[in-house]
């Protein structure tokens, strides 16, 4: 299950969690005693990464393993009328083949076939090897050439299709209150994820049982929709993944490859590993749905909201588009609301998650909108959003937030960028390099998932194992999950042995959504209370005094009445006997309350009105995400996700060939990433909060939240120095040498 | 030169890369002023005649004397990863355009998805499993997890190299050079503000044996 794309109900997974009934209440409040949570914690397995032993599946050899391929289709559109394996099948080296589509393929990348062989390269020359015909059908890969009335049709159904309404108040009544309104478009262009380590699988079947090394995000997501597809018990499937070369919501589900390498290994009698190349990056495993958003909204002459009318079309290639509304429908205070957004397809392959999905798109548009119209109304932009702040979700209509620091993120983030530096009114800036300042808001979920699961296991010479099976994208899971242990039981981080990335250990969500450390982090956390409670009774019998006397400190348990009567961890331990598993719960969320975070992302730019670069002098980052669990990777995570955005503001596009339906930009040359040139001042901040219901330790997840607001921020920076906002993104030179030229043309 | 400029601006395939550094003058003189650091070294290599069967080798690997087959078109990462097993180089990219499979050789950050493996012989190769002597973390390594200058990581073991060679060029690089030396790498997690701060750590302690 995908935690971000709605089900038949229209609710997405994380919706739903957050209907769930609690399963159980918060073992303990929210603590502050903490020596390592809260605090930077240097990650407990920087060594293996430093030093290049870290075992990606990039990097796992088998025993007479062999290597798959792919044949992919090459056309857009077409209709296999014959397809032979033979000449492959018949190639020296060649182990195995099989046949993974008959009937019509609709993109470019879409999986035929595939061959295990001996090596990588034998595999390569088997796949091309293959015989098929191809009966050519028309085709479209734009979303606007595709919305047109004798547009190729891609699926057996409309290419434009209802994907979201809501509607709350009456927005004929909004515009009778208004007193200012206008309409603007944003777009937002199709990006590609692009991690680091490429898409890869090894399946190996051993004992009847099917074991998978999979790049993933998502294991249990992956092993039970693979036993689905093989038609094969889940209890004899076990998925790994140890470390990952990033991710970004592109590695949330089961690929065709996994599938393709479990038959080849079936078929073969060895394990197959298929490693996708970077051009299949490019062309077969996702992308970030692009968004044409019409805002059509109107306000009061002193800034009350009065309603919003947001009409979206959103290219997902053969998938759906993002739904973009949940920040127009939650953030402002805003009583009536329009919202229609339809997905557009294309024979282009179909999207999937890309981090923060629809949040990007729609902040993007939202918060362009709220600065042209605070132009209009000649208002502090900031001012505006702060006249429209509510601690209701649904626009002030719905339930109160449990927690909600936004107001301080904007009071920290302003002063940080030095708000009352920019243009009184945008475009005031003088000289051939114009700079100015915009900011944009935040919201998101990322309040876990209840019923998330942990081990702790108790040795009796007193070493500790922590067991999981969730994942580390690269956020450092494993460091505060040590962290948190090592707190309550008055260890060190590196006294605990973190076990994760196995369908073998206890459940964990997949990790995306901002889902793992509110869940994880609370499940063991409830495991350690649970082990202190047991093992203080055992000192305290031992120390001769009341268990509430007992403290943990300094791998010690001591009697804080008599400090000198102490005992070390394994003396206590020791009477344990055996090895003790205390099992950990992410309890369950308190209705009637939402759950959100928050952010403020203020940038500062400068636009070269003769060459339209956009240059990013400095972001502040300002995020409330309760309590902070490792400083340390958080503070990575808020500069990543800013960078990531700054990218996508200002370089990363998936541009086509509408003639041949091909990709013009597969590899990393072409296919525009930042580098360190592009890279600003970075400022993060954090507000000091803990959220009193959300979970035992107060936090929320903060893996989408500094991704989103950044493009939006920076494009308003550009309205404050232009005062022309760019309403596109990437702003490419040629974009924002455009946006001049009919002003400065004007006589 | 103009049709290699033409040729540059359409941006340049393996094959085409490699015909430029047969090409002696013109592969070195493209890259000395278009292209990063670490390719510009590859391009440095213009000169050694084409590999037209599978020869014997003999290097430095990590110190220590390595005698191996090569056949004509396989690229260092090759040799490293799959036939040599050290996995901490990293294929990413496999086009030259990233730094994930940046390793040493004679000193020089190279792009080994780009360097024919049959030109390290008499070398010195330097890979990210060479660099802590099993028991202490080399300066660099240190410094990348006292940052936390990573996320995911994979990106990791070609971006200490490359620090590691813009370090050995200049002990105490400014920002911009800094910047400069290192923007032939990508971090797609987007932490080079973490790399820039260890480095910039590492920089300014001088006379540091690198």
């Amino acid at each position: 299950m995908n935690p971000l794309r709605p089900e038949p109900d229209g609710l997405t997974y994380l919706e739903q969690a957050a209907r769930q009934e609690p399963v159980a209440q918060p073992v303990s409040a929210p603590t502050k005693e903490f020596k390592y949570v809260g605090q930077k914690v240097r990650r407990v397995d920087g060594h293996l990464v430093v030093t290049g032993k870290a075992p990606y599946t990039h990097d796992i050899k088998l025993e007479g393993m062999a290597w798959g391929k792919i044949l992919r289709s090459p056309y857009p559109a077409a209709e296999i009328t014959a397809l032979d394996l033979t000449p492959a099948l018949s190639r020296r080296g060649v182990l195995a083949a099989v046949k993974l589509t008959t009937g019509r393929v609709r993109y470019i990348g879409e999986p035929i076939a595939a061959v295990a062989a001996v090596d990588e390269a034998t595999a390569e020359e088997a796949i091309q090897s293959i015989k098929v015909e191809y009966k050519v059908l028309p085709f479209v890969v734009s979303p606007e050439k595709a919305m047109e009335e004798n547009a190729p049709q891609v699926l057996d159904s409309p290419n434009v299709q209802k994907l979201f309404e809501y509607t709350r108040g009456n927005i004929k009544e909004g515009e009778a209150q208004a007193e200012v309104i206008i309409e603007r478009t944003y777009q937002t262009s199709i990006e590609v994820h692009h991690p680091a380590e490429t898409h890869a699988s090894i399946a190996q079947w051993k004992n009847g049982r099917l074991i998978i090394w999979d790049s993933t995000q998502a294991i249990f997501s992956v092993r039970d929709q693979i036993a689905r597809s093989l038609n094969i018990p889940a209890s004899q499937v076990r998925v790994i993944k140890k470390y990952m070369g990033g991710g970004f919501g592109s590695k949330l589900g089961l690929n065709d490859h996994t599938v393709a390498a479990a038959l080849l290994a079936k078929e073969a009698g060895r394990p197959v590993k298929i490693v996708l190349s970077r051009r299949e990056n490019a062309y077969c495993v996702g992308n970030r749905p692009s968004s044409r958003i019409t805002i059509r909204g109107g306000a009061k002459r002193d800034g009350t909201l009065t309603f919003l009318h947001m009409k979206n079309y959103t290219g997902g290639g053969v998938g759906r588009g993002d739904r973009c509304s949940e920040p127009l429908i939650d953030i402002y205070r805003c009583p009536h609301v329009l919202v229609e957004e339809y997905s557009v397809f294309t024979n282009t392959c179909a999207s999937r998650p890309t981090r923060a999905p629809g949040h990007v798109q729609g902040t993007f548009a939202l918060e362009g909108f709220l600065e042209e119209l605070a132009a209009e109304l000649k208002m502090d932009p900031l001012e505006l959003r702060r006249k429209n702040y509510s601690d209701k979700n649904l626009g002030d209509t719905g339930i109160p937030y449990s927690s909600k620091g936004l107001l301080e993120c904007y009071r920290l983030g302003a002063e940080a960028i030095g708000w009352n530096r920019r243009n009184p009114v945008p475009g005031q800036a003088k000289g051939k390099i114009k700079r100015g300042i915009g900011m944009a808001t935040q919201i998101w979920w990322g309040a876990g998932v209840p019923g998330t699961v942990a081990d702790l296991k108790v040795y009796p010479d007193g070493s500790i194992e922590a067991i999981c099976g969730t994942q580390d994208l690269g956020g450092g899971t494993r460091t505060y999950i040590a962290a948190i242990i090592a707190d309550v039981l008055g260890l060190e981080p590196q006294d605990i042995t973190v076990r994760i990335g196995d369908t073998d250990y206890p459940w964990a969500p997949s990790s995306g959504g901002s889902q793992t450390t509110p869940s994880v982090g609370p499940a063991f956390l409830d495991a350690a209370l649970k082990a202190a409670k047991e093992l203080k009774a055992i000192a305290s019998k031992k120390l001769n005094c009341p268990a509430e006397n007992v403290e943990i400190r300094n791998r010690r348990f001591i009697d804080k009445s008599k400090p000198e009567n102490s005992l070390s961890f394994s003396d206590v331990a020791r009477e344990l006997r055996r090895v003790t598993v205390f099992h950990g719960e992410r309890a369950g969320l308190p209705p009637g309350f939402a759950y959100n975070s928050f952010g403020a992302h203020f940038a500062e730019v400068e636009v070269d009105t003769e060459t339209g670069r956009v240059k990013v002098l400095k972001v502040v980052a300002a995020h409330e995400v309760g309590r902070v669990v490792n400083r340390q990777t958080a503070e990575s995570q808020v500069v990543g996700g800013m960078t990531q955005g700054l990218s996508a503001s200002l370089f990363e596009e998936r541009v086509m060939d509408e003639a041949e339906g091909r990709c013009v930009n597969t590899n990393l040359h072409d296919y525009k990433i930042a580098t360190f040139l592009d890279i600003p001042e970075i400022i993060t901040l954090f507000v000091d909060s803990i959220d009193p219901r959300i979970n035992n330790l107060g936090s929320k997840g903060l893996g989408e939240p500094p991704r989103i607001p950044v493009a939006a921020a920076i494009a308003n920076a550009v309205f404050n120095a232009l005062g022309v906002h760019p309403a596109i993104i990437p702003m490419t030179p040629e974009r924002i040498l455009r946006l001049l030229r009919p002003k400065e043309e004007k006589p | 030169m103009p049709a290699d400029k033409k040729r540059f601006k359409k941006g340049i395939s393996r094959r085409d890369f490699l015909k430029g550094i047969g090409g002696g003058a013109v592969g070195t003189a493209l890259s000395a002023h278009l292209l990063p650091p670490a390719l510009a070294s590859a391009g440095a290599q213009a000169g050694s005649p084409p590999l037209l069967s599978s020869k014997r080798i003999t290097f430095s690997l990590n110190g220590k004397e390595t005698t191996v087959e090569v056949e004509p078109a396989e690229t260092l990462l090759h040799l490293l990863r799959d036939k040599l097993q050290l996995t901490g180089t990293k294929k990413v990219c496999d086009h030259g355009s990233c730094g994930g499979c940046t390793v040493l050789v004679d000193d020089q950050a190279v792009y080994s998805c780009l360097y024919p493996a049959f030109r390290v012989n008499g070398k010195h190769v330097v890979t990210i499993e060479g660099l802590s002597n099993g028991k202490d973390l080399h300066p660099v390594q240190q410094a990348y997890i006292d940052h936390d200058a990573y996320q995911c990581g994979f990106c990791t073991p070609g971006f200490i190299l490359a620090t590691l060679a813009l370090l050995r060029q200049k002990a105490s690089p400014s920002v911009e050079e800094i910047r400069a030396g290192l923007s032939g790498n990508i971090c797609r997690c987007g932490n080079q503000a973490k790399i820039l701060a260890a480095v910039k750590a590492l920089a300014s302690q001088k006379g540091g044996a690198l």
